[in-house]
């Protein structure tokens, strides 16, 4: 099976094709169910096509939906790579090193999500050219949403070129040249606080939305981003851990768990400010806020989801922080499942439909996302897993081969 | 008028004519590579039986530039294209006006909010001059059925189904405001909506993507989104139409009021004005000292809707 040591492109994507899609039964099926989920999506993508977004729960009201509130979060997964790079290339901790690929393979799954859930929320996907600079026209620097385009691409390039690079070198038994890549892996440091900073800025800088036009955003945004993605990340290394030959070290998991609990906790703080905020002295911004948490004349469909995010939220974060298991991988899924649903809720929708509601003209609606709906979003969460799953296999497969290359050579 | 924030939306003078050329060679290049069956791909989405002919001029409009770049001779082109694609798709003879704003002119709005009662032929009028969608309902004016103490129409009721004048109820109209500092034409991110020279603000609904991110800006709820394709019955469109206005919308694009820019741009009131019964609503030339608006202005208590925004809207409340 080895090849020989002058191998072309031609044979590095070979390889990494093989080496993504051959796998055991388990594999196999999970592999057939994703196709199934997006095969779903499809269709229903379709049907959205030739009837427009009238096939949605969205209305003049409640404008955004199921589709933009997740991007927002994943907006906040793909932010969260920076957790491991920053210790592992700044504090130059070893045990992060050998996971950094990791956490790059679930940044570009969680990017190739967002722009597919921003292109399924638009009326003209047809039309996106037109915000290409040059042939298009992009309104530049003054629409935040031209910003976010920019960031967006800039970090799903630096999030597949760097760790491109670094596995060719392996691929081909060399060591990276570091002054190659180094400054991009400084630079995607900083533009991963960008990226979801200038999403929180998308919401933040309208005065129409008070719900949404609060300072704590912005800060608030980075540290859910930095409690749920790392528990992404960290059900990803239990996977890699339980079913493949890559070593996960325990004291990566104890080192996660750390970073999760001070984000986490920051997180519950913010929340509980800006709680107090809207219900101490309650004005008139304030009814966004009681829609949420309490109902509003008659109107709670989010109520029983608000209450479950923020138990969630408590309990991840205090399973995190007392762990009796000691990092038992079971614990730790629980841990971190809990932790990413409560976050997934609370930033998901639990912030983009409280700012419709009320709408500036003060109605109350309710918005139930539709079947179609529903199931485009799964299609494209199935994607994006396919996406980390086939970057992250061969990448794994480079990394042992040149561990074990290194090992011969010693 | 304040006009420190006129720059926010427009385009640079030099930028169109700079650009025109590799746009051209661009869209040439683009157009021949182009395979004829594609054009099915462009045009999808309305899945009836579209002609060849039709689906060629859909596919040439796809690759047409935002408004504000074309020259007078590209903005006939693409007229004569949405004339004849009306004919081949309704029957009916538009004519699609690109008629420029008048010299001089800011156009501003006034709302007597002592005078109105509520009898919605405004909002009647507005639906059939400007083509409103009547399958899903689109209406640009929303009337506010207001209790005595009152003077937020977000406290008042937007739905009422009975018989007016109500006793001690008064009402305040609510639509587009023009902003001069406008949050939606900031939002856009491919500079599909800005404002005029004669201070309305438009939308290029061929350049909108339907983002929907001007709707979630606006403070006003102004703008209406095309959710599925817009229907209007044959015999009740409005075939005097502008590029900017009132011309048929598809699905998916933003569409809002314009201060029927395709009658006001000829010298009349917008229809809205003209239809109302109680002469509630004044609408005139604020850059004339003699205009009725100016009086208004000058003479009346007038204030306007959510002011501490800083948006700066061109439409006042005022009482007798």
């Amino acid at each position: 099976m080895t090849t020989s040591p002058n191998k072309g492109i031609a044979a590095f994507l070979s390889d990494c094709l093989r080496w993504s899609l051959t796998g055991g039964p388990a594999f196999r099926i999970y592999l057939v169910t994703l196709f199934v989920v997006m095969g779903v999506g499809g269709v229903a993508y379709f049907h959205q096509f030739r009837e427009g977004l009238i096939v949605t729960g969205m209305s003049n009201i409640v404008s955004w939906g199921l589709y933009i509130s997740n991007f927002t979060f994943f907006v906040g997964v793909a932010a969260a790579a920076v957790m491991l790079i920053l210790p592992a290339y700044v504090y130059k901790d070893k045990d992060f090193h050998g996971i950094v690929i990791i956490g790059e393979g679930v940044a570009v799954g969680a990017l190739v999500m967002c722009l597919m859930f921003i292109t399924v929320d638009m009326g003209g996907p047809l039309k996106v050219w037109h915000l290409i600079p040059g042939i298009g026209l992009f309104n530049w620097p003054s629409s935040i949403l031209a910003w976010d385009v920019l960031v967006l691409n800039g970090y799903l390039a630096l999030n597949t070129l760097v760790p491109l690079y670094i596995l060719w070198c392996n691929y081909h038994n060399r060591e990276p040249v570091g002054w190659k890549y180094r400054p991009f892996i400084f630079l995607s440091i900083f533009w991963a606080v960008s990226i979801h900073m200038v999403t929180a800025f998308l919401y933040q800088g309208l005065p129409a939305r008070p719900f949404w036009n609060n300072p704590l955003l912005g800060p608030r945004f980075l540290a859910s981003a930095f409690a749920a993605g790392p528990a992404v990340i960290m059900m990803v290394l239990i996977a890699i851990k339980e079913n493949t030959a890559y070593q996960v070290d325990g004291k990566i998991f104890l080192k996660l768990k750390r970073i999760i609990v001070v984000a986490a906790v920051i997180n519950l703080i913010m929340l509980f400010s800006e709680v107090f905020k809207e219900f101490y002295t309650f004005t008139h911004h304030s009814l966004s806020a009681q829609y949420l948490f309490f109902g509003l004349e008659g109107h709670n469909s989010l109520v029983p989801w608000i209450w479950t995010a923020i138990f969630l939220n408590i309990l991840g974060t205090l399973m995190f922080a007392f762990d009796p298991s000691k990092g038992k991988s079971s614990y730790l899924v629980v841990a971190a499942t809990c932790l990413f649903s409560g976050i997934w809720i609370e930033k998901g929708f639990g912030l983009i439909i409280p700012g419709f509601v009320p709408s500036p003209m003060g109605e109350v609606v309710d918005y139930f996302p539709s079947l179609t709906e529903i199931f485009i979003t799964l299609g494209i969460l199935a994607t994006g897993a396919l996406v980390g799953t086939i970057l992250i296999r061969p990448a794994l497969q480079i990394l042992l081969r040149y561990k074990d290359f290194m090992a011969r050579d010693v | 008028m304040d006009n420190r924030n006129k720059e926010e939306g427009q385009i640079k003078k030099d930028d169109p004519i700079k650009r025109k050329s590799t746009r051209r060679s661009f869209m040439k290049g683009l157009s021949l590579a182009a395979a004829a069956g594609s054009a099915g791909l462009v045009t999808g989405g309305c899945g009836d039986s579209a002609t060849a002919e039709e689906m060629g001029l859909k596919w040439e409009e796809y690759f047409k530039t935002n408004y504000r770049l074309m020259t007078q001779e590209e903005k006939d082109e693409t007229v004569a294209r949405l004339e004849k694609l009306a004919k081949l798709r309704y029957d009916l003879d538009v004519k699609v006006s690109t008629q420029e704003p008048l010299e001089r002119v800011l156009y501003g709005y006034a709302f007597n909010i002592s005078r109105c009662k509520g009898y919605m032929d405004c909002v009647e009028a507005c639906v059939k001059e400007n083509n409103l969608d009547r399958k899903s309902k689109t209406q640009y004016i929303r009337l506010f059925e207001m209790e005595p103490g009152q003077l937020d129409p977000t406290s008042g009721e937007g739905k009422y189904f009975h018989e007016v004048p109500v006793d001690n109820k008064f009402y305040m109209g609510v639509q587009c405001f023009h902003c001069e500092n406008a949050p939606c034409i900031k939002a856009c991110p491919t500079k599909a909506t800005w404002q005029e020279p004669d201070g309305i603000v438009v939308v290029d609904y061929d350049w909108c993507i339907g983002c929907r991110y001007c709707l979630a800006a606006c403070p006003y709820w102004g703008r209406r989104f095309n959710w599925g394709e817009p229907e209007v019955p044959r015999e009740e469109i409005t075939k005097k139409q502008h590029y900017l206005g009132n011309r048929m919308r598809m699905k998916g694009v933003m569409e809002k009021c314009t201060f029927c820019i395709q009658r006001t741009r000829d010298g009349k009131l917008p229809a809205c004005a003209e239809a109302c019964p109680t002469g509630s609503r004044v609408f005139g030339n604020l850059l004339d000292p003699d205009s009725e608006i100016r009086f208004v202005l000058e003479n009346k208590k007038v204030f306007r809707f959510k002011e501490e925004l800083g948006t700066d809207p061109k439409f006042w409340y005022f009482m007798d």
